[in-house]
């Protein structure tokens, strides 16, 4: 299998060249671990005329600082998941990093990449079906009238159905991370909460980025030393595969008074999904199995469920009840 | 149209050129810039050892090492790989003189086709050098990206720790 189309590639030497390399013709991509980008080029999905190398750019490493960590947009995740820091103080960031795919694909994908990282929906990605609307806009959605057991339940539109993948996304949006992006126009920071689109009438727009514009970094800030917490993923087999339901969940407690509670999910949502109404009944109140339910229930009520996913509405209610069992020591 | 005409599309093709190094040797090569670094290594360099699975970064039969880590060759473009340093099964050892682990794999009959067995090889030594191979089910765990489609596991896991105990007992 050979990627598609033909491509000029350029390896850019400075991030200011990378950019004005991907201003100077219509449809240019970076190229950084590729574990999506190539991927998708062999499967005639993406068909790029030219890809930009970024990999040699030094937006590696990570900078420690006493509230946060900025981590570079090319630094790999089984090199943020070695990071004693991350290790110590982000353990469920560490979890959600490795129950993602295997050693060799977490070698090669960058933490940028993986914020950007496509959906594994087989109408998006198997360009031999007419109907997708993230990959042939107005097309139409082939996984809601068809196979849609892994799709989403949460942040549906009736244009598209599609699960977001990642992991490490769904700890990062409920630590309030933030992204740093470069392009033509100069550098902002987007707040990663703000940072994807659910897909509305067009999910062939999933995220703020602007053409051109490159992730340099992401500014992650760190839990509280007292906090705990814990991402657990529910998936078809044990290891290299992605969630049907997974939950990130940081508490930091007084006795069983939960006094902050950060919630998101993943594997049921087409982004990378908070749960602020889970939070709201978790915050400030006596920790309890009951009120879990409560949560659980509250971070599922705008679920809009098929056939072949309800399963998913019950099933992400429970991980996340797990998850609060697991990190408050709570179970009764 | 008779094989080997050019197409417009053909005459689209970029190229790139430059210097691999592979187990310790250098090969200039040129090659169109979609080529991977599994084809590369297959079809140019004649290093067939490293095999191609599903060609879509989901079978682990294509592991080779990039500058000492494990990566998929499969979703490596070969252009990217300049500067690099890439090993693969045939820098670890051969039938004359096999790596130990390679003999382990034959002591605990860690294969049925083999077809997988130089990704798995390639992937359990790095696995080793990363410190990851304390447990049965560690060994699972950070192995899981190598799929036997025969179903070898049990096997290949005594394999690996057949030689993580014999490095341990070394120290």
């Amino acid at each position: 299998m050979i990627v598609v189309q033909p491509f000029e590639y350029v390896r850019a030497g400075a991030v200011a060249e990378a950019i004005g390399e991907a201003g100077a013709v219509g449809s240019a991509a970076y190229l950084a671990g590729g574990t999506t980008q190539l991927d998708l080029m062999k499967d005639g999905v993406l068909r790029p005329s030219r890809l930009i190398d970024i990999t040699r750019l030094p937006l590696g490493g990570i900078e420690h600082h006493e509230d946060r960590l900025v981590v570079g947009s090319l630094t790999t995740m089984e090199e943020l998941a070695a990071d004693s820091v991350v290790g110590r103080r982000l353990p469920f960031v560490r979890e959600a990093l490795l129950r993602s795919a295997s050693v060799q694909l977490r070698n090669m994908a960058t933490i940028g990449g993986n914020l950007l990282q496509r959906t594994r929906c087989r109408y998006f990605r198997d360009r031999t079906v007419a109907t997708c609307n993230k990959r042939a806009p107005g097309s139409g959605c082939g996984a809601i009238t068809g196979a849609h057991r892994t799709s989403a339940v949460l942040g549906t539109s009736p244009s598209c159905i599609a699960t977001h993948a990642s992991d490490l996304a769904v700890t990062l949006i409920s630590l309030d991370a933030t992204v740093h992006v470069i392009g033509a126009e100069g550098s902002r920071a987007v707040p990663l909460t703000g940072f994807y689109r659910v897909p509305g009438e067009d999910p062939s727009v999933e995220n703020d980025l602007r053409p051109g514009e490159l992730i340099t970094a992401i500014e992650v800030p760190l839990l509280p030393p007292e906090a705990r917490s814990h991402y657990l993923k529910v998936r078809d087999r044990a290891s290299y595969e992605f969630a049907l339901a997974s939950a990130a969940v940081a508490v930091t407690m007084r006795g069983t008074r939960i006094e902050a509670a950060r919630v998101a999910l993943g594997g049921v949502a087409t982004v990378p999904w908070r749960a602020v109404e889970a939070e709201a009944v978790l915050t400030g109140a006596e920790a309890s199995v009951a009120l879990f339910r409560t949560a659980a229930h509250a971070a599922v009520a705008g679920a809009d469920p098929r056939p072949q996913n309800a399963f998913k509405v019950e099933l992400a209610q429970r991980t996340l009840m797990r998850s609060l069992r697991s990190v408050t020591g709570v179970s009764s | 149209m008779a094989f080997g005409v050019s197409s417009p599309t053909d005459q689209q093709v970029s190229q790139a050129e430059f210097t691999l190094r592979v187990n310790g040797e250098e090969y200039a090569v040129r090659v169109d810039t979609r080529a991977t670094l599994l084809d590369v290594l297959r079809d140019r360099l004649g290093l067939t050892g490293t095999k191609k699975g599903c060609d879509q970064g989901a079978c682990g039969a294509c592991t080779v090492h990039v500058d000492g880590k494990r990566v998929l060759s499969c979703l490596t473009l070969a252009a990217q790989c300049q500067d690099r340093r890439v090993t693969t099964i045939e820098g670890v050892g051969d039938g004359a003189s096999p790596h130990p682990l390679q003999s382990a794999f034959l002591q605990h009959d860690g294969f049925q086709c083999g077809y997988c067995t130089p990704g798995q090889i390639m992937s359990a030594l790095a696995l080793l050098n990363e410190g990851r191979a304390g447990s049965a089910d560690e060994i699972r765990e950070y192995m899981s990206g190598n799929i036997c489609r025969c179903g070898a596991y049990q096997n290949i896991v005594s394999a690996i720790q057949q030689v993580a105990g014999d490095r341990g007992a070394a120290l």
